[in-house]
């Protein structure tokens, strides 16, 4: 893990932020690295995405954070990626052609915080329908939603 | 007619014998969306014998089925799901919402959920709890009985008979 931290700051320097809050690695970078950061950390060994998904800090400019967990599997260990978006319609680079399952991952964080994927092959809503309005993880998203519930059916 | 009273023969209009067979032989469509799916199960299973009161032989097509038992709560992207299975069962035909859930939408008063299943299809009996017990759901077929029995939800009006067959 060390030595793979250690070549990850080498190859992109002062771009990447690496730190260990309550011990868990964290690495910080723009969201124009992602892409190249990911084909580098899965020829490391790193080779499972466990998990994408974000936060929404509302308040605070860039709002999103979009947090990718990878898993080492020979090595055991986890390391997290922390990307900030922000903007009307806050846009990442796709990783959907590095990690196949990104596809899906990245289809249900555009679903619930309209997080948009660039380059992704088929960025639809996954979970809400189609038709769906607004994205329901948002913290100024009503919990009643914005689409109106259907009249009562009498017969 | 004479004679016919000490025979073994029992007089019925019609409607009513056709109400008592329906109310007799109720076939579900079996609709579990979540938990409450675990008790309508249990509720056809030995313990309780849902076929005591033959309502037992659950279907997994809406077009076999006259009583659809919405068992679990019914998110808006189900909802027109709901509403074409049940537009695929054949008249007539009932609706148990089981559960609270089913009923208003339980504790789920969120966006995702529509807030009782009547705002879809129209619903007969409302079986409360969260999940029901067996009994409740057993008590929601043998109410639907008896209102089958006592007319219940009117038939949808019959086919219109074609001019030149009438006239024939």
């Amino acid at each position: 893990m060390k030595e793979i931290l250690e070549r990850l700051e080498e190859t992109f320097g002062e771009r990447v932020t690496v730190s260990a809050p309550l011990g868990q690695t964290v690495v910080e970078l723009p969201a124009a690295e992602i892409v190249s950061v990911v084909t580098f950390l899965k020829s490391q060994g790193f080779s499972m995405l466990i998990d994408l998904t974000a936060v929404d800090r509302l308040g605070r400019e860039p709002r999103f954070d979009v947090v990718y967990h990878l898993y080492h599997l020979e090595q055991k260990d986890w390391l997290r990626l922390k990307v900030q978006v922000g903007g009307e319609e806050p846009t990442v680079p796709s990783i959907a052609h590095v990690y196949a399952s990104a596809n899906a991952a990245e289809r249900e964080c555009y679903d619930m915080f309209g997080i948009r994927f660039r380059g992704h092959p088929d960025l639809r809503r996954i979970l809400m329908p189609d038709d769906w309005q607004g994205h329901p993880l948002r913290k100024d998203y009503p919990l009643t939603g914005l689409n109106p519930m259907p009249p009562l059916v009498r017969e | 007619m004479a004679g016919v009273e000490d025979r073994p023969i029992l007089f019925a209009s019609v409607k009513k014998l056709a109400q008592w067979a329906q109310s007799g032989s109720l076939w579900p469509a079996q609709f579990g969306l979540a938990c409450c799916a675990i008790e309508m199960m249990a509720t056809a299973a030995s313990r309780f014998d849902l076929s005591r009161f033959g309502a037992e032989v659950m279907r997994a097509s809406p077009r076999q089925a006259d009583v659809m038992i919405v068992a679990g709560r019914v998110s808006h992207k189900m909802a027109p799901i709901v509403r074409e299975l049940y537009d695929q069962m054949p008249e007539p035909k009932w609706v148990i919402a089981m559960g609270a859930c089913a009923s208003v939408g339980g504790v789920f008063n969120n966006y995702a959920i529509v807030q009782g299943v009547d705002r879809v299809i129209p619903v007969d009996i409302y079986v409360p709890g969260c999940p029901p017990t067996p009994e409740g759901l057993l008590e929601a077929v043998i109410q639907l009985q008896k209102k089958i029995r006592m007319g219940g939800r009117p038939m949808a009006p019959a086919m219109p008979v074609p001019e030149e067959v009438a006239e024939a």
